[in-house]
């Protein structure tokens, strides 16, 4: 099969390195090649991070080119904006609705742009949820992610078994079960 | 049906998809390493954090890369394969014994990871590690993906004991931060080589140090004639029309931008297969040389004679990719979208931060701070401001210092220098030594979060644990600095900014050295658990930003200009209760009702 082009995009501290190893996991348990690349270090704290995932046949770059991704995950509207060019013209774009200002624009430097979703909705699919009211209803904000990974699921040619699978055998063992439950809202959530 | 499940645990267990860093540490565990040293640093700092994991290792953080480097040695020395680990700019710190024992050579093989930063993720400067190498005459390797990266550490010391040599294995950012699969393989316990006094070999002074030049030449000499005829050096011929020279993470792009170009990949990068280069050379129409950084091999390749392309066409700056190869060489219209105008998110310090703390004080008191390494940089910019400097690791003393000495005791009346408790002891420990042998009368701030914050939370010599989260003792820094003589040493809560106002005001005024341990732990740690939440009183709030000027990010304005705190970013530090004159933020302790 050609490689599937995936990414992650976020804030630092957002859990964007629990996500990229759930999806390598899905993808070596298939029998894949894959290969992730991700941000450590400074940009972890706060600043914008990205992390690409790559499975198929055989994968050479660890990285995804621009115009290249055919699923982009964000965890928040304006790092969306940031990355939506390495979208495939038929990419599906899957967006947390938070806004997290940067410090650009606490401090006045900048301005956070309004209707980003509207706008990229005009030129991409894009599939936007309120995951972190999602997650605080499950009384747990840290697994908006997991319910993002919900979303993501339906865009993505494994079954629901194979993501179970490893979201169990991924996360820390105490928050399994808040994780299957919120992967299973994300889950149910994509197909209203 | 049951041997299948079997057959298919065997195969998950022998494949797993593993960080370039910890395909490292599981090379090195494969061969049969028995003393890891290193200090942490990105993008190298998984590699120890993965070695613990391997009980047969000693593993340690040591206080300095320097040290890392002569431990390794001494292990080397006394007869077992060691490694040492650091990113680029820790090179520079170890490069004095490393230069030496390319000298010595070894006794059990020797290896140094220097991970290099293309792009400056996480770095002060963008240096590239394989110029350091050939400096010192020492043999590089350069892996491409997971797998490699465990072959080629193994491979590593098995050319270092051939060739009686310390080896560099390199790596940047995108392979030690990039997973992929390996194939692992069992430990090979390497007996331990029987040591003898050798004082030629292992003494280097001058009458020594001549000879072993002559010895250290030879042995480049031999190992580049050899490389020709080295697996890891491997020519893929394709269509011949054009031909790629490449290594490390390129190799990939090259690929994936030219699947059907003949390629020439390079697993050891110094020093260079001569003559399976002029060989691959004659057989391609058109060559290209692909490497990030610094033209290492394009240059050699040239002196040769030999017709190349690639800084002309490339960039020394930054990391590569495969759509830069296709235009840059290909002559590709790629047509992509241009990316959004978007405000930048650089950075910033985290919620609950006891470093926003102090700068808000520094800033209230219009002090300039010569800065050091760690998140603490951050003070650098807005809302901040107040660090002015950064140089590198322990720079911030002997800085301040510099500045002293060359403008008089007034001019740094408005200075501290600002170091973290790890960097403290990194290098800053030296620094402070030189202040009070010298009759400085600077103030020193040592931000003491009781971790190595930025790298990840790694222990240190004065955190009470080791690098296997075993108990021991802690340097006490207070003591530390009392015992090098200095009189006036503090240890105050970095929370607690009225006193801490008070004392800065005072020790910088002070015609002598002092030394405010800011003590709060760092909101990150796994045992930092947050007294509460602050939340704003609507009512109260009279929109003036005072409480915003440290810059946290769990605040924001809404669009009437009330301030507005995030409850799940808040860590309930309560500064900005502390900077709001009106009492409009209130605090919700953990378990009790607003």
């Amino acid at each position: 099969m050609a490689v599937t082009n995936i990414m992650i995009v976020g804030v630092g501290g957002q859990g964007t390195l629990l996500t990229s190893r759930i999806l390598g996991g899905l993808a070596l348990d298939a029998g894949y090649d894959v290969k992730l690349s991700e941000v450590h270090g400074m940009a972890q704290r706060g600043g914008s991070v990205v992390t690409f995932v790559r499975y198929g046949e055989e994968v050479t770059e660890p990285i995804v080119e621009e115009g290249c991704a055919d699923v982009i995950i964000a965890f928040e509207r304006l790092e969306a904006l940031r990355y939506v060019h390495f979208l495939k013209k038929d990419g599906v774009l899957i967006v947390n609705d938070q806004r997290i200002d940067p410090m650009t624009v606490v401090t006045g430097q900048a301005e956070y742009p309004e209707g980003i979703i509207e706008t990229l909705s005009t030129q991409y699919k894009v599939i936007a949820v309120d995951s972190m009211a999602e997650a605080l209803k499950l009384g747990n904000s840290r697994v908006f992610n997991t319910i993002i990974l919900g979303v993501a699921a339906r865009h993505m040619a494994y079954t629901k078994d194979q993501w179970e699978t490893v979201i169990r055998n991924t996360v820390p063992p105490k928050t399994v079960d808040v994780n299957l439950k919120a992967f299973e809202v994300g889950y149910q959530l994509a197909e209203e | 049906m049951m041997g299948t499940v079997q057959e298919r645990q065997v195969f998950v267990s022998q494949k797993q998809i593993m960080l370039g860093n910890a395909a490292i540490a599981r090379g090195a565990y494969e061969a049969g390493v028995k003393v890891s040293a290193a200090y942490p640093g990105t993008p190298s700092t998984e590699i120890s954090e993965n070695i613990v994991k391997y009980p047969e290792i000693y593993a340690e953080w040591s206080p300095n890369e320097k040290v890392a480097m002569e431990v390794a040695i001494g292990a080397s020395i006394s007869g077992v394969r060691a490694l040492a680990s650091m990113k680029l700019v820790g090179v520079n710190v170890a490069a004095d014994p490393l230069f030496t024992i390319a000298y010595s050579g070894v006794n059990g093989g020797l290896v140094l990871v220097a991970a290099d930063d293309p792009g400056i993720y996480s770095s002060q400067n963008e240096q590239d590690s394989r110029m350091v190498a050939r400096a010192g005459m020492i043999p590089v390797m350069e892996p491409s993906d997971s797998e490699e990266a465990r072959v080629f550490t193994k491979l590593a010391f098995e050319y270092s004991e051939k060739y009686d040599t310390p080896v560099m294995l390199r790596t940047t950012t995108r392979l030690s931060h990039s997973q992929g699969i390996v194939n692992l393989e069992e430990r090979e316990e390497i007996p331990d080589k029987p040591y003898e006094r050798n004082v030629q070999k292992n003494v280097m002074m001058p009458a020594n140090a001549i000879k072993r030049h002559v010895v250290v030449e030879q042995r480049m000499k031999q190992m580049a004639e050899d490389a020709s005829s080295m697996a890891i050096n491997r020519v893929e011929y394709r269509d011949t029309s054009i031909g790629f020279i490449t290594s490390g993470i390129p190799y990939q792009y090259v690929r994936e931008a030219f699947p059907d170009a003949s390629v020439l990949k390079l697993g050891l990068v110094h020093p260079l297969p001569r003559k399976l280069i002029e060989e691959f050379a004659s057989k391609v129409d058109k060559l290209y040389v692909i490497e990030e950084l610094e033209p290492v091999i394009e240059e050699q390749v040239k002196s040769w004679g030999i017709s190349a392309v690639g800084k002309e066409l490339l960039t020394i700056q930054g990391e590569y990719s495969t759509n830069m190869l296709r235009k840059a060489i290909g002559g590709e219209e790629l047509n992509l979208t241009a990316p959004a105008q978007v405000p930048a998110r650089p950075p910033i310090l985290c919620p609950g931060c006891p470093h926003r703390s102090v700068y808000s004080v520094l800033k209230k008191l219009k002090l300039h701070a010569a800065g050091d390494i760690g998140c603490y940089t951050l003070g650098a910019v807005a809302p901040l401001n107040v660090v002015d400097t950064t140089v590198c690791m322990g720079a911030s003393i002997s800085t301040l210092h510099g500045m002293e000495k060359a403008k008089g005791r007034d001019y740094i009346k408005d200075w501290v220098a600002v170091i973290g408790d790890s960097t403290f002891l990194h290098t800053g420990v030296n620094s402070l030594m030189n202040m009070v042998y010298n009759k400085a009368t600077g103030t020193v701030i040592i931000l003491d979060n009781s971790t190595t914050g930025m790298t990840g939370h790694q222990d240190h010599a004065a955190t009470g644990k080791t690098l296997q989260g075993e108990p021991t003792y802690a340097i006490d820094i207070y003591n530390l600095c009392k015992a090098m003589g200095i009189e006036h040493v503090y240890e105050i809560d970095a929370f607690e900014i009225e006193e801490l106002a008070q004392l800065i005001k005072r020790e910088v005024a002070r015609e002598a050295v002092s030394v405010i341990i800011t003590k709060s732990p760092c909101a990150l740690l796994k045992e930092f658990k947050p007294k509460g939440k602050c939340y704003v009183e609507a009512d109260k709030c009279k929109k003036c930003g005072m409480c915003m000027v440290s810059g946290c990010p769990a605040m924001t304005k809404t669009q009437e200009g009330i301030v507005k705190i995030d409850a799940t970013m808040c860590n309930g530090c309560g500064l900005c209760m502390k900077n709001c004159k009106f009492g409009a933020i209130g605090f919700t302790p953990n378990g009790g009702a607003k």
